[in-house]
């Protein structure tokens, strides 16, 4: 099985601890680093419009509210199939492209009514599972949660891991979780939520996401959105590293998703900064880099608008979701 | 390019800075520019070409400063100095907070100016020099502030002549005169030949501040102006950066003169890696340490030392992040090395790789544009012996050394006759402060390299130069002790010939002291001196004694409290035996009273420095968040000391003391004319747990013992007091060791003046340590 730009799907492989126990990540260095791709890289006039053009392709277009309805999710698919508004694209000179969004997602109950709202878009539907966000629910039920999901047609999983078993550095525990999650996936891909901001340093972040990688993740994510802190530049970083190590002992590609608080046009050029420079063109397609977030779409638009017309925009002139 | 191209590229495209601003600067002075010299721009005279190294286009002409021109400029800053120098540290803080201010605000013209002229990246020009500029005057405003309370008992020197190089042409311009400035002094200054523009910039935001005329003077030229201005009589103090072999000759050239001098020279640096380090960190760490500015950077991490067990996955992503390094246009944003300052530089670069290549060393480069541009090298198979590891390269070259241990790391990044910076990667914090104490270097970055910052200072060990830029060890740089007169007192011949009467009683044999032992002169002669015969020393005996101190290397090691204890036993054997001292001394004709005083302040001086051997220590700089900057007072290693001709226990005691109390080692000439005192006091030493080697005696011919010591290229500092100060400077310049010289009677040995922090200060260097932390 291969993912759609042709790259062999990670297998996963036996549980290898000197990939994990061995690395130590320096913090500082870190953000050091991270905070170079804002600096070193600077990407303007066409090439910025096309580049906020491609973010929009990569984004995972989310709700996941405890007020969702068949409503508001119909809605968000609306938006996922014509991201931008028609005189954008046509200014963009964009449209044979067929932009669209990379996936929507949404909660187990909202799958069926994604699915349908999607239906001959081309779009995937992404399910969040496994007892989002904390995942503190039996093993059993959170497998049986990713198979109610899948049956729904939800042909992405995104699972969290148990950040107890993170914490404790029981990576056995974890690596035989995510394992028996990836084999509940079937052929959904299985996007492992690590929900950074509760594994404390970047060393856990490291081995964490070495763990999932092994046992079988389609893609590594940050967070769920729900933490005290999501997505940051120096997180992302590490897991890309801990992505790029394991593709050097594997040969698999694995996919990165940055989640929760990305919500700046000029955060969506960073962050596909880190990816070109860190790991190179392959990952600024959507079947190795997601971006997960609702409301960055809206600030993409209206730098394109700006870019189109030369006069700033209004969101209340764009379409929501 | 259409959307849809780009697409399926994902280019950056380029971000090119507009210069119309600075192209306009450029075009409103093409007829040329003259000096800067008493608040006002001389008129162009001779000219040189001024060119962007990027396009090789000419984009100034300027002047050639004369010999007339640096006396222009002298005279003025000596006019200017009196007044400087008398406003209140307040009314001088306003001035240099001015001159921050304005630099912030312009920082994009200045910056884009810098990357036309120099040929940096906008990048670097933008977010590192110019941010780093405005910083150093704002916190030397407050210098200028503080300075009568935080450096009482000190004047500022005068006028300062200050000689800067090409590669960071305005910051080290800021390093040069924002503390002069703020000590009170006055200055000309020569940026170099390649970049004189940002200063001649500068000149022009010291008018719009309304700077008094005289106190900042600008005089451009090339190697011969700076020459001039290091040489001109009316110069009080010389600072440098540039070359080792420029700054030894203006170590030479400055002999005797009285001026004050600091240098920061060149460098080799070592970026030690260990087996347990953040690998990827490393990575980015080579990056920021030698394809930043081109590797035009004295502090450059040049020679990569990493641990043979990951030698190999460094090196390949090494090879991997060198080839994403973009090299081009130094005015586009995405520019990460820009152009080589110079071809003269380029073709040094080339054939410096010439000549490695042809020792057989594996090259691996990224990629640059035809031009004045040098692409990321990376050089592996390369021997401590190559041409490569030795040579300073300038250039963005980085040589990869495996080693087995971390002593074996430490010998080789000690392996060099540089000690500017090192840069140590470790996430084991008992192995990054062990290294970190050993590798001889005046700054040391952990996990982290080229980091900077006001407040800390910046200089060199060893051949990298003496003096620190930057926080209170930079000012203090820029400020000395009230001048000193005393007197030439040259002590009779020593003569080697028996025959005159050498007095009654029991014959005592005074020796040499080397390596805790009684040594016969090698000479196998001696010479009369008062009280009997004393070894007459030669050029083997000192050198036989240096191997003897560096033998001793573990006192610097000891605790504080161990030295002290160690010097105030000295003081209680010396007390047991005061009786004979004092007699001892009244032999060579003082009156009793006299030599009981000067026993006694002996003795005083050895609990004054076992006090003070664990109580002088360092600081913890404030610098920037989540960082410790520690700033270590570290002994200077080997420090040969010359007494004073008077006061023959005394004057020795006051030199010694405080060398050992820091955990020196010295040789000591004693005073020529009346040595018995010194050779009673090995008798001291030998009773007072004193390791052997940390203190030798020689006694001989004082000035020819002073030559080899100074010339001795393992003695790493020089204290003199005598009437051959200049020949002592001069011979000092072939290793660059610091020198402390004085005539005799210049201070009363027995009195206040024979003690204090300044002589801790000599005796000691700073290494600042940057330890930047995060869980």
């Amino acid at each position: 099985m291969t993912t759609s730009a042709g790259h062999p799907r990670n297998p996963g492989m036996a549980l290898d601890l000197s990939l994990i126990e061995g690395v130590r990540v320096n913090r500082s260095a870190a953000e050091r680093r991270a905070a170079g791709f804002g600096s070193r890289r600077s990407v303007k006039k066409t090439h910025q419009a096309a580049w906020l053009v491609n973010a929009i392709r990569l984004i995972d277009l989310t709700t996941l509210s405890g007020d969702d309805t068949a409503g508001k999710v119909k809605r968000l698919c609306a938006k996922a199939r014509a991201p931008l508004a028609r005189r954008i694209v046509e200014g963009l000179g964009i449209e044979d492209v067929g932009l669209k969004v990379g996936a929507v997602c949404v909660y187990p109950t909202m799958v069926p009514h994604a699915v349908e709202a999607l239906e001959g878009s081309g779009i995937p539907v992404a399910s969040v599972a496994t007892g989002f966000p904390a995942g503190l629910m039996p093993l059993d039920l959170r497998l049986k949660e990713i198979e109610w999901a899948v049956a729904q047609g939800a042909a992405e999983i995104d699972i969290v891991i148990s950040r107890e078993l993170a914490l404790k550095g029981d990576w056995q525990a974890l690596y035989d979780e995510v394992k028996a999650m990836r084999e509940a996936c079937g052929e959904a891909h299985l996007k492992a939520i690590l929900a950074t901001g509760e594994l404390g340093t970047l060393t856990n972040v490291h081995a964490a996401s070495m763990v999932a990688m092994q046992a079988g993740a389609d893609f590594i994510k940050t967070s769920t959105g729900k933490e005290g802190v999501n997505a940051t530049l120096p997180v992302s970083l590490t897991m890309v590293r801990a992505l790029r190590d394991y593709g050097e002992a594997t040969g698999y590609k694995i996919g990165f998703k940055p989640a929760g608080g990305i919500k700046a046009a000029k955060e969506a050029l960073a962050w596909q900064v880190l990816m070109k420079e860190e790991l190179g063109r392959d990952w600024l397609e959507p079947d190795l880099f997601r971006f997960g977030a609702s409301s960055m779409l809206g600030d993409i638009e209206r730098q394109l608008e700006h870019h189109v017309t030369g006069r700033y925009a209004a969101s209340h002139r764009h379409a929501m979701s | 390019m259409s959307i849809q191209d780009i697409l399926r590229t994902m280019d950056y495209g380029t971000a090119p800075e507009d210069a119309s601003i600075v192209t306009a600067w450029l075009e409103k002075h093409q007829n040329g520019l003259g000096h800067f010299i008493d608040g006002a721009f001389t008129d162009p005279g001779e000219t040189f070409e001024v060119a962007n190294p990027a396009t090789g286009e000419v984009i100034a002409h300027v002047t050639q400063g004369s010999e007339a021109d640096v006396d222009a400029a002298v005279a003025a800053a000596r006019r200017a100095q009196p007044k400087w120098a008398a406003l209140s540290g307040h009314e001088r803080a306003r001035y240099l907070y001015a001159i921050a201010r304005h630099v912030q605000q312009h920082t994009r013209f200045l910056a884009v100016l810098e990357t036309i002229d120099n040929g940096k990246p906008i990048r670097e020009s933008r977010d590192i020099d110019v941010p780093l500029v405005a910083r150093h005057f704002y916190h030397h405003a407050g210098w200028a502030e503080l300075a009568e309370d935080e450096f009482a008992g000190t004047e500022p020197y005068g006028v300062c002549g200050q000689v800067i190089p090409w590669n960071f042409p305005l910051l080290m311009l800021a390093w040069k005169i924002a503390p002069a400035l703020a000590a009170g002094n006055t200055v000309v200054l020569k940026p170099a030949e390649y970049t004189p523009l940002t200063a001649l910039a500068f000149a022009e935001i010291c008018v719009e501040v309304g700077l008094p005329a005289g106190v900042v003077n600008i005089v451009t030229g090339d190697g011969a102006t700076g020459a001039a201005i290091v040489a001109h009589k009316g110069v009080d103090k010389v600072a440098f950066t540039g070359s080792t072999e420029v700054g030894r000759r203006i170590r030479e050239q400055t002999a005797g003169t009285g001026k004050g001098l600091t240098l920061e020279l060149g460098g080799k640096s070592p970026f030690v890696v260990m087996q347990d380090a953040d690998l990827d960190a490393a990575v980015e760490g080579v990056v920021d340490a030698i394809w930043f500015n081109q590797g035009q950077v004295c502090c450059a991490g040049a020679r990569v030392l990493v641990a043979e067990a990951v030698e190999d996955r460094l090196v390949a992503k090494l090879t991997a992040r060198m080839k994403t390094l973009r090299v081009g246009d130094p005015l586009d944003k995405n520019t990460d090395m820009g152009a080589i300052v110079h071809p003269v530089q380029l073709a040094r670069i080339r054939r410096l790789m010439e000549e490695g290549a042809a020792e057989g060393v594996t090259i691996t480069q990224g990629e640059a544009p035809e031009g004045c541009f040098y692409p990321p090298t990376l050089v592996t198979d390369v021997a401590p012996a190559s041409v490569l590891s030795t040579e300073e390269i300038f250039g963005p070259v980085v040589t990869v050394t495996p080693f087995r241990t971390p002593d074996d790391a430490v010998e080789l990044a000690n392996n060099t006759a540089y000690g500017l910076a090192a840069s140590i990667w470790s996430e084991n914090v008992n192995t990054c402060l062990d290294l970190a104490g050993q590798i001889k270097a005046g700054v040391v970055w952990i996990n982290c390299t080229n980091v900077f910052d006001a407040g800390a200072g910046f200089g060199g060990y060893r051949e990298s130069g003496f003096g620190r830029e930057g926080g209170r060890e930079g000012m203090m740089a820029y400020r000395r002790h009230h001048a000193r007169r005393g007197e030439v007192v040259e002590p009779a011949e020593p003569h080697a010939i028996p025959g005159e009467n050498a007095g009654a009683g029991i014959d005592r044999t005074a020796k040499l002291y080397i390596g805790g032992r009684q040594a016969r002169p090698d000479s196998g002669y001696v010479y009369q001196v008062p009280g009997g015969l004393a070894g007459l020393g030669n050029r083997k005996d000192i050198r036989n004694a240096v191997e003897a101190a560096a033998k001793a290397g573990s006192w610097g090691a000891q605790t504080g409290h161990n030295r002290a204890q160690v010097l105030y036993y000295l003081g209680e054997n010396l007390s047991a035996r005061a009786a004979e001292f004092t007699e001892r001394l009244a032999a060579f004709g003082a009156s009793k009273a006299d030599a009981k005083a000067e026993v006694d302040c002996a003795i005083r001086r050895c609990f004054w420095h076992a006090a003070q051997a664990d109580k002088f220590d360092g600081a913890v700089h404030a610098t920037k968040s989540a960082h410790v900057t520690l700033a270590m007072h570290e002994p200077l290693g080997i420090i040969g000391i010359v007494c004073p001709d008077v006061a023959p226990l005394a004057g020795l005691i006051s030199l010694v003391l405080p060398a050992i109390a820091m955990g020196n080692r010295v040789v000591v000439v004693p005073s020529q004319s009346k040595p018995l005192a010194a050779t009673d006091f090995y008798q001291v030493l030998e009773t007072s747990d004193m390791p052997g080697g940390v203190v030798n005696i020689v006694t001989g011919p004082r000035d020819a013992l002073a030559k080899t010591l100074a010339e001795h290229d393992g003695v790493d500092g020089m204290w003199y007091v005598g009437g051959a100060g200049a020949m002592v400077e001069k011979a000092s310049a072939g290793n660059l060791k610091q020198t402390w010289v004085e005539p005799d009677r210049a201070r009363d040995w027995i009195g206040a003046d024979g003690q204090g922090r300044g002589f801790l200060h000599r005796a000691t260097q700073v290494k600042n340590i940057w330890v930047p932390y995060g869980a």
